[in-house]
């Protein structure tokens, strides 16, 4: 259970302070748990504070009861945060099976880590040895990133828009990644997504909007005003925003 | 052979016993065992210089020569000249390295002369290794200078590694190549300290079809200093590619000198340079990921240079 008390989150742009999280309180203790909302929201910033990336001015980040607002990026992942990136990173001369086995903390047989990738819809042989730099595609890094996360298998993992690349039909796998994932943890699954069919097996939905929860509750009570009125108003969100 | 010696061989040439094929291991200035193979030669110069001469016969096929050069002496300099001749259509590996083991107060210093007759559609690869260490204070200096001809259609891959250990390097490499033979240079280095490490190749592309790719990964920490100066002159329609990829940590310096030079309309040569710390997002990423910021780096650095 991860719990966020009043978290405020400001970064300053050209000498203007800009207060990108407002407040924000939320408790996640189901199985999936969907953020959604506008492009420039806060849902990102979000996610990285959770991870311990950026450090909120105000608040405070509560992980199974244990207060981990001052621990390191380090050590939230080692007491079981994971975090995939909505843009993975790349790097030169690192291969995929070194970045799986850095994520399960481990060296890792080739079986392994290929079973990994067959979890994600890659041909695990034609990949195990690629570099993660520039010559793979945004989609084959996205999924890359998603094995990791398998790799890790931690209590809490926090996904940042896994869809975007991937192609529909693989939208199954996606969710049955999740489902797997769940069931070796039995923790909780974050997911920022803007897709409706990953929005459909959440258990809870919370949309946020200007840095703030603007509502948020099970699926059955929020995804039906998402798919009607307020996708207009997202869409004016954005291009105000 | 005693520990600190077949370990310094370990380190430059994956050595745990006598090499298969043809070998001359070189210790502290003398010879410390040869092999020559019905295919491969390997003699003592005839011209006075301190050095050898191996022979490469055509009928070379997926054969191997290993030379290296091992010092375990304070305060021992050498100069030595060793001369490769490859005949038309051999194919082999040329492993050769360097280890010194100084654990005395003064330096010691190796500076080597291998120059390559690669003969008309002739295969080379040649590995290089340069590995340093001592419990002294004493210098380790390796200045290796390496002359390339390659013949019509003759190819060679050169890979040379400096991981640490050696405080000062100039590695100078000149190459000639002509028609349809293709030169491919992959250099890595790592400096530490206050090690310097220079590196000047210089190619000329001389016949139709002539080729260069010259590529350099390094990592400069600490207070160390790197100069990496590349040269590819186009005499002919042909292509040339120099890349300098290099980390700066700390107080390092890195500076990168390019030159092209096109005397043929039809050279296309093309320069690539980047110099740069370590992205903060992929330590970030590697820290999600459970690893401390030290061995973020390490990782990040390991594979770099892989
Ligand atoms: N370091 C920063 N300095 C100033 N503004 C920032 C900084 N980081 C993010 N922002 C701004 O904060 C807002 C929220 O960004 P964030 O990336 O969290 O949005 P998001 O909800 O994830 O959007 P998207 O759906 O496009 O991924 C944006 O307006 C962004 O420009
Ligand atoms: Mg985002």
């Amino acid at each position: 259970m991860l719990e966020l008390q009043h978290i405020s989150y400001s970064a300053e742009t050209d000498g203007v302070e800009k207060r990108i999280l407002d407040d924000i309180s939320l408790t996640i203790d189901e199985r999936f748990v969907a953020i959604t909302g506008p492009n420039g929201s806060g849902k990102s910033t979000l996610a990285k504070v959770i991870a311990g990336i950026l450090r909120p001015q105000e608040g405070r980040i509560l992980l199974d009861g244990t207060d981990i607002t001052e621990l390191s990026v380090t050590e939230r992942a080692k007491s079981g945060i994971s975090f995939a990136f909505q843009q993975p990173v790349r790097f030169k001369g690192i291969t995929v099976k070194d970045l799986i086995s850095i994520a399960a903390g481990k060296k890792i047989s080739v079986k392994d880590a290929c079973s990994y990738l067959s979890e994600v819809g890659l041909c695990a042989r034609d990949y195990i040895d690629r570099e993660i730099n520039a010559s793979l595609s945004g989609g084959e890094l996205k999924r890359i990133e998603i094995a990791t996360m398998l790799a890790r298998s931690t209590r809490l993992t926090v996904f940042d828009e896994p869809e975007a690349g991937i192609d529909l039909w693989s939208f199954q796998s996606l969710i049955s990644v999740f489902e797997k994932m769940n069931s070796l943890t039995g923790g909780n699954i974050v997911i920022i997504t803007h897709q409706e069919r990953i929005l459909s097996i959440a258990d809870r939905i919370v949309v946020i909007s200007g840095g703030k929860v603007e509502r948020e509750g099970t699926r059955e009570e929020i995804l039906p005003g998402l798919l009607g009125a307020s996708v207009c108003r997202m869409l004016t969100d954005k291009m105000e925003g | 052979m005693n520990e600190i010696e077949k370990m310094l061989l370990m380190q430059i040439a994956d050595l745990h016993k006598v090499p298969d094929g043809a070998y001359n291991i070189r210790k502290d200035g003398d010879g410390d065992g040869r092999r020559s193979t019905p295919h491969i030669r390997i003699e003592n110069r005839t011209d006075g210089k301190s050095g050898i001469d191996i022979f490469v016969s055509s009928q070379t096929q997926n054969e191997s020569v290993h030379i290296p050069v091992v010092i375990t002496k304070s305060d021992y300099r050498e100069k030595v000249y060793n001369d490769f001749y490859v005949e038309a259509g051999a194919d082999v590996l040329i492993i050769a390295g360097c280890g010194i083991h100084n654990c005395g107060a003064q330096t010691s210093e190796h500076s080597g002369v291998h120059t390559f007759h690669v003969g008309k559609s002739a295969r080379v690869r040649y590995v290089e290794k340069h590995y340093g260490e001592g419990d002294g204070r004493g210098g380790n200096i390796m200045n290796p200078d390496t002359v390339i001809y390659l013949e019509e259609g003759a190819s060679m891959l050169m890979e040379t590694t400096q991981i640490k250990g050696i405080d000062s390097t100039m590695r100078t490499t000149k190459a000639i190549v002509a028609a349809g033979a293709d030169l491919v240079v992959k250099e890595k280095i790592y400096t530490h300290g206050t090690q310097f490490a220079g590196t000047d190749f210089t190619v000329e592309l001389n016949g139709e079809g002539a080729g260069a790719d010259v590529v350099s990964r390094s990592v400069a920490a600490d207070h160390s200093k790197q100069k990496f100066a590349s040269r590819i002159i186009g005499n002919a329609a042909c292509n040339g590619h120099t890349e300098c990829d290099a980390i700066i940590m700390d107080e390092a310096q890195v500076v990168a000198v390019p030159e092209l030079t096109a005397n043929s309309v039809d050279a296309q040569l093309i320069h690539e340079a980047a110099i740069g710390k370590i992205a903060g997002e992929q330590i970030t990423k590697l820290m999600t990921l459970g690893l401390t910021e030290s061995e973020a780096e390490e990782q990040i650095i390991r594979g770099f240079l892989n």
